[in-house]
C-alpha cells in the first residue's frame, strides 16, 4: 500500500534507516579497534541511498517461525541491500587491522549528526503535514 | 533495529576490553609470585580477540577467542637464600613484563571509553528518534 504521505516521507525514512545502519558498522569498527585482522568496513552512502531509493518493495528476508527454520546467514557483505565496503588503510599495523580511530570517531561523530539532521527533516515535514490538513 | 543492536556490539567491546584489563590486573599482581597453586612460576596470561558477527545486518561485535599464557622464557633471578631456589641459586621469576602491562593497560581502558562514548552518542540518537513529529 502507497499513499501520497508515505511517498512523502519515504526519502527521509530510507536516509534515517541507512544513517541507523552506517552507525551500526562505524560502532563495530571502534569495537574491534584491538582485534587481530580485522579490517574496518563502512558504506559509500550516496550511492547506498541512491541504490535504496531505486528499489520500488523493500527486499524480503525469510521468517523463522519454528525452531527448525534456519536463519538466512549474517555475512556482513550488505546493509539494507547495498554493499559494503572495506576501508583503505591509512596507516595499517603489523596485526592486520585497518581500524583508523581517528578516520573512525569523526565518520561517527559526523553520522551521528546527519542521523540528528534527518530527524529534524521527518519532523518538520510532519509539521508541513498537519499545518496543511489542520489549516 | 540497528541503532539498538550498537548496544550489543559496543556492549561486547567493553566486555572484552574489561577481561583485558582483568588480565592486565592479574599479571600487574603476580609480577613476583614465583610459584602458584602448581608450584610453578606464573606465566603472564594474555587475551585473544576475535571479531563475532552480531545481529541481522553488517554489524561485527568482539569476544574474547582464548586466553593464552605467554611462553617467553621466565626471568631467572640469582636469590640462593630463597627456599625456591635451584642447585645454582637461580629462581624462577614470573615473565611479566610491566612496560608491557602499562601500555595494554592505558590501550584496554581507552577503548572501553571509546565504546562508552558510541554507546552514549548511539542512546541519545535513540532519544530523538522518539520525539520524532512532536
Amino acid at each position: 500500500m502507497s499513499s501520497r504521505i508515505d511517498d512523502a516521507l519515504r526519502f527521509n525514512q530510507n536516509a534515517l534507516n541507512l544513517r541507523a545502519a552506517r552507525q551500526e558498522l562505524l560502532a563495530s569498527n571502534i569495537a574491534n579497534a584491538d582485534t587481530p585482522n580485522f579490517k574496518a568496513k563502512d558504506i559509500d552512502f550516496a550511492s547506498a541511498l541512491k541504490g535504496v531509493m531505486a528499489e520500488s518493495a523493500p527486499k524480503l528476508g525469510l521468517n523463522t517461525t519454528a525452531p527448525a527454520h534456519m536463519e538466512l546467514p549474517n555475512d556482513g557483505k550488505t546493509v539494507m541491500g547495498q554493499p559494503v565496503l572495506y576501508r583503505k588503510p591509512l596507516q595499517p599495523s603489523a596485526d592486520g587491522n585497518t581500524v583508523d580511530m581517528d578516520v573512525e570517531r569523526a565518520q561517527f561523530a559526523d553520522n551521528a549528526l546527519r542521523y540528528e539532521a534527518s530527524v529534524k527533516f521527518i519532523s518538520e515535514d510532519i509539521k508541513a503535514m498537519l499545518a496543511a490538513i489542520q489549516g | 533495529m540497528s541503532l539498538f543492536n550498537i548496544f550489543n556490539i559496543s556492549g561486547s567491546g567493553m566486555t572484552a576490553q574489561a577481561q583485558r584489563l582483568n588480565a592486565v590486573a592479574s599479571n600487574l599482581a603476580n609480577v613476583d609470585s614465583a610459584t602458584g597453586p602448581d608450584g610453578k612460576p606464573y606465566r603472564a596470561k594474555q587475551v585473544v580477540f576475535e571479531a563475532t558477527p552480531m545481529g541481522a545486518q553488517a554489524g561485527v561485535g568482539v569476544k574474547v577467542a582464548a586466553v593464552v599464557e605467554d611462553s617467553s622464557p621466565l626471568k631467572m633471578q640469582y636469590d640462593p637464600n630463597n627456599p625456591m631456589a635451584n642447585a645454582q641459586g637461580y629462581v624462577a621469576m614470573p615473565n611479566v613484563n610491566p612496560v608491557d602491562e602499562m601500555v595494554n593497560m592505558i590501550s584496554a581502558s581507552r577503548s572501553y571509553q571509546n565504546n562508552v562514548e558510541v554507546l552514549n552518542t548511539s542512546k541519545s540518537l535513540l532519544v530523538k528518534t522518539l520525539s520524532i513529529g512532536q
